[in-house]
């Protein structure tokens, strides 16, 4: 069946085009995308006002939890959290268990999201078997499977030598190795960035530095290989320095931001509740001097993507000592609106930057054909709300787990609809109009 | 004996359900239970040690690490002022079995007890408990983070022997990263307006402490010199998980409060110790036995101390007349 999107903004800045456009799908893919398109038959979607239309937003950095800790998520939850937050694609982390580390659990996973039918999901397959960082898992096999790059996620690979070795055997590939930067030495038994509210607080600090000392040999390596790293949930300026210096000497190296990282800072460990264990995340919050470059690396083109590092566990899990409760929250469903209001909104980038940073750039560092409303395409696509004003809820969320610092904000900036494969598989009934997708 | 720079009036009761921190608390507030303390020690001069002020009331004494001094202090404070205790070791109970400190509190709160006290290796473990439960929680040291009680007896023992807080020179020494000492105590005498100075190896600086309006030194010569009040910290051994220092030999070399470096302290300087005591460490002998020191009087006011916490946070005189 053929669809007309008609009279949308569209924001498709890979092919250069934001403006009035039609876009007309036919099944999975998309026909056409230009102005005033007869509808020739064609089911007319009329576009409101207001409306945005972008290709399918694509989160590279989520943890699925399935097979193995099924309590906190499934790929069918996550996925379903995943379209309701514009997500047409994810990426998810090989930290299962087991562990993603051989093509069993990668075609597995790959079955769930396909039983799910909702977002499509890119598995990231072990650097290392049992991602215990003594030696290489079968990645050709696991590329083979469906994985689209490697990760020790959870823990950094652990050797330099390891690393050395994975750039260049993922480099046959053109695949990433997409690395949690931490010093372990550094982290040690840290729970909270280490600075004043940690300080005070009697909280175990986690410095920076601990990020950036692996960044460093990261991207040192990247540049001796010629393979590419891709730095994972990036929160420190020491960081963000070394990715720009690495980027200035032309190393393979990209980087991503989650939203907490970018809106909160260490205070939150304080105030409003103070030892909240929902504040609490992996590399942590970190201090205003870093969420400032955070979104100066944002606004600069430094930072290449986006990512929410959507990390579901139970309440119970989170419902006990500070120090005791396990790191990371949920963020797939509070993406787009934070971004909207905290970086859209205020000037600091435009929506056109704002899709780089969550379709284009995480499909070309993953090398996955999307990011783009191109002529021929699969019509993966997202119908965004700039103006919806959203109060974040998270007793509604689909995902399975509840974990988020953002319960109560209020945010301008929303999604309306979410289409995978030609079909619609997201509505937001609070955004009017939002029933016409279907 | 006042030591009040405040111009608001005097205030009679504490109006919190727990004390988790003196971060919570008022100048006017910290003085009103040193100043009640003061009342409460004349009990425990009698024949008879006991009021009926908590009569009728359970507290639970619930500590997740080992403790004698602040236990024992606690229970003695709660037994003359007549509540019914009960004290749970975390070895004894259902700890063991993997039940969660949410579950053991709610499982407690479901007896109806009045208070509870909470010592637990966990900062912000009181908060935790504050949240889910009815019964008022005092903190009896959590983690790295307070241990408001000893902080206030600290206070009472420096105000018995120099009357005023405000304008004292208090040099604190020793492991600071890790003690929840020494965080209640900068709380508490920066409130009161003390010039606090604190000192000890670099490596176990916590960061951003001058931004508590503390002045930092390397240098124990520097903190001590001039100083009223000379507080030594344990050198937490157990809790000592990195590369701090290189021996206990050298620190008591560097950092160690000898007799010799005291006599850059003024001439009635007192010298305090949390305990317990590493004899030879942060501490020689000779001081902590010495003339200056009041370490067995920081025990004994712990008691009097306790009991004024008790008693205000259970209504004070408001519940009394309740009666």
């Amino acid at each position: 069946m053929k669809r007309l999107f008609k009279g949308g903004r569209v924001v498709d800045p890979a092919n250069g085009r934001d403006g009035l456009f039609d876009v007309l799908i036919d099944g999975d893919r998309i026909v056409r995308v230009a102005k005033d398109i007869p509808p020739d038959g064609a089911h007319v979607v009329d576009v409101p006002a207001g409306f945005v239309v972008v290709p399918g937003l694509f989160d590279m950095h989520v943890h699925l939890r399935e097979p193995g800790q099924e309590h906190k998520e499934t790929v069918a939850t996550g996925t379903a959290s995943a379209v309701v937050g514009g997500f047409t694609a994810v990426a998810c982390m090989p930290n299962t268990t087991p562990i993603n580390d051989n093509a069993g659990v990668t075609e597995y996973i790959l079955q769930k999201a396909a039983q799910a039918g909702l977002a499509r999901v890119y598995p990231i397959g072990a650097v290392s078997k049992g991602s215990n960082g003594d030696q290489l898992a079968d990645i050709a096999e696991l590329r083979a499977a469906g994985c689209v790059g490697v990760s020790d996620d959870g823990r950094p690979v652990k050797t330099a030598l390891l690393m050395r070795r994975a750039l260049e055997y993922t480099a046959m590939f053109n695949m990433p190795v997409l690395e949690h930067c931490e010093d372990p030495s550094l982290k040690g038994e840290g729970v909270a960035h280490e600075g004043y509210h940690a300080s005070t607080l009697g909280l175990r600090g986690i410095p920076g530095v601990a990020e950036s000392i692996m960044a460093q040999r990261d991207i040192a390596l990247a540049e001796l290989t010629g393979g590419a790293v891709h730095i994972c949930h990036m929160s420190a300026m020491e960081s963000l320095r070394a990715v720009r210096e690495g980027k200035g000497h032309g190393a393979r190296v990209t980087c991503e931001v989650a939203p907490h990282h970018f809106t909160m800072t260490d205070e939150a460990l304080a105030s409003p509740v103070s030892y909240d264990t929902n504040v609490k995340m992996n590399p942590p919050l970190r201090a205003a001097a870093d969420r400032d470059e955070m979104l100066k690396g944002i606004a600069d083109g430094s930072v290449d993507c986006i990512a929410t590092d959507h990390a579901p566990h139970h309440y119970d899990e989170k419902k006990v000592e500070f120090d005791v409760a396990p790191f990371g929250i949920v963020g797939l469903e509070t993406c787009v609106p934070i971004c909207f209001d905290r970086l859209v909104h205020p000037g600091l980038i435009t929506l056109s930057r704002l899709i780089e940073l969550l379709s284009v750039n995480p499909s070309r560092i993953l090398n996955v054909a999307s990011g783009a409303l191109s002529d021929g395409a699969v019509a993966d696509i997202t119908i965004l709300v700039p103006d919806l004003q959203v109060t974040v809820d998270p007793a509604r969320f689909k995902s399975k787990s509840r974990n988020t610092p953002f319960g109560g904000w209020q945010l301008k900036g929303g999604v309306a609809a979410t289409i995978v494969g030609g079909r619609t598989v997201y509505m937001n009934d609070a955004a009017a109009g939002a029933g016409r997708f279907k | 004996m006042t030591t009040r720079q405040v111009e608001a009036p005097p205030i009679s009761a504490l109006r919190h359900k727990d004390l988790l921190g003196i971060s919570d608390l008022t100048a006017d507030e910290i003085l009103l239970i040193l100043d009640t303390a003061e009342a409460m020690r004349e009990i425990g001069d009698r024949p008879i040690k006991k009021v009926p002020a908590l009569r009728g009331k359970t507290v639970v004494n619930l500590f997740f690490e080992a403790s004698t001094r602040t236990r024992t202090s606690f229970e003695i404070a709660e037994k003359r002022l007549s509540a019914d205790t009960l004290n749970i070791a975390a070895t004894a109970s259902s700890v063991v079995k993997g039940e969660t400190l949410v579950d053991t509190a709610l499982n407690l709160e479901a007896m109806a007890p009045d208070m509870i006290v909470l010592r637990h290796a966990a900062s912000g473990a009181c908060h935790l408990l504050s949240r889910i439960c009815r019964a008022g929680i005092i903190n009896a040291g959590d983690g790295m983070h307070e241990h408001p009680t000893q902080a206030l007896l600290d206070a009472f023992t420096i105000r018995e022997h120099k009357k005023s807080i405000a304008g004292l020179k208090v040099a604190i020494i020793g492991d600071l990263l890790h003690s929840r000492v020494l965080r209640s105590n900068v709380q508490l005498l920066t409130k009161l307006g003390a010039d606090v100075w604190v000192s000890g190896p670099p490596t176990l600086m916590p960061a951003g402490i001058e931004r508590q309006g503390v002045r930092k030194t390397t240098s124990v010569d520097e903190a001590v010199e001039g100083a009223d009040v000379v507080m030594l910290l344990r050198l937490q051994i157990e809790r000592m998980q990195g590369m701090f220092f290189p021996s206990l030999r050298e620190y008591f070399t560097v950092f160690g409060m000898t007799r010799e470096r005291l006599k850059l302290a003024k001439h009635d300087v007192i010298i305090m110790h949390p305990g317990p005591m590493n004899r030879g460490v942060e501490i020689d002998s000779e001081v902590a036995d010495g003339p200056y020191s009041v370490i067995l009087e920081q025990v004994s006011n712990g008691v009097s101390v306790r009991m004024a916490v008790l008693y205000l946070l259970a209504g004070g005189a408001e519940h009394e007349t309740a009666v």
